[in-house]
């Protein structure tokens, strides 16, 4: 498979209650694909914690996993608010979620710190009042 | 340890996935926050949690889990159910509280995890 194989997901923002449902999909089609479970756990966890942050502070986003003989790219972008000092955002425990959040299960600032922690890669293109875009690759 | 001592030690209820109760668990996560679960690494595990959304679902898809223990006598909604029966999980409901659920699945065996280090 030298060719990309191409997922999109617009990412609901108004619904915390359907968040994760494009993880869910991707994690099938996955397993429909023939990757190992760690692989599939690693994308689908990755996604997930992305999707859900989309949800809490940006009003939905995109989502774009590209699949690839060696490696597979989670590319989640939003016109959200943006992140003011991404250093901060990285560290485990910080957060700006509201109680509210909380109180859902989230916003315990380890979302950010997961998907570094389960990717290979990871890069954060941000602009304060423009949006985010985050780059994930898994390496098979 | 076999979900069904799952269900005879915390003496709970078996809400969906009742066929699958000889199902093995390696480890267990006794936790309200998911982005937490999400930092913790074994599969075949249980969850137990006082939380009903669909989020602990998904969380508990995610990382791959066999159950779902809902403690404090907390009952989730019909549609977090469905989702669950729907994933292939069992879910169980206790009226015991969470740090005795935890200290009793210990104390029987089944070990905590791990969290991944970066």
């Amino acid at each position: 498979m030298s060719e990309c194989v191409n997922f999109h997901f617009d990412i609901d923002g108004d619904n915390f209650t359907s968040a994760g449902e494009a993880s869910v999909r991707i994690k099938k089609h996955l397993r429909d694909m023939g990757f190992s479970p760690e692989t599939i756990r690693r994308v689908s966890v990755a996604m997930y914690e992305g999707e859900i942050n989309m949800v809490i502070h940006a009003d939905g986003g995109s989502a774009d996993v590209n699949v690839y003989v060696d490696r597979i790219e989670i590319i989640l972008a939003d016109s959200g608010p943006g992140i003011s000092n991404i250093e901060l955002a990285m560290q485990e425990g910080y957060s700006t979620a509201p109680d509210n959040i909380r109180s859902l299960g989230f916003g315990a600032g380890m979302g950010l710190p997961n998907m570094k922690r389960y990717t290979d890669s990871m890069k954060i293109e941000s602009e304060v009042g423009k949006g985010t875009t985050i780059y994930m690759t898994v390496n098979v | 340890m076999k979900i069904r001592t799952i269900l005879e030690l915390l003496d709970a209820k078996v809400l969906c996935g009742e066929d699958k109760l000889d199902g093995a668990v390696h480890s267990a996560c006794g936790c309200d926050m998911m982005c937490d679960v999400l930092a913790f690494v074994k599969e075949q595990a249980v969850l137990v949690t006082g939380l009903c959304n669909p989020q602990v679902v998904r969380t508990a898809v995610m990382m791959d889990m066999r159950c779902i223990v809902f403690v404090r006598g907390k009952m989730p909604p019909a549609d977090v159910i469905a989702l669950a029966d729907d994933a292939g999980l069992v879910v169980l409901a206790t009226n015991e509280r969470m740090y005795t659920a935890c200290g009793k699945l210990y104390a029987n065996g089944l070990a905590g995890g791990e969290v991944i280090n970066e």
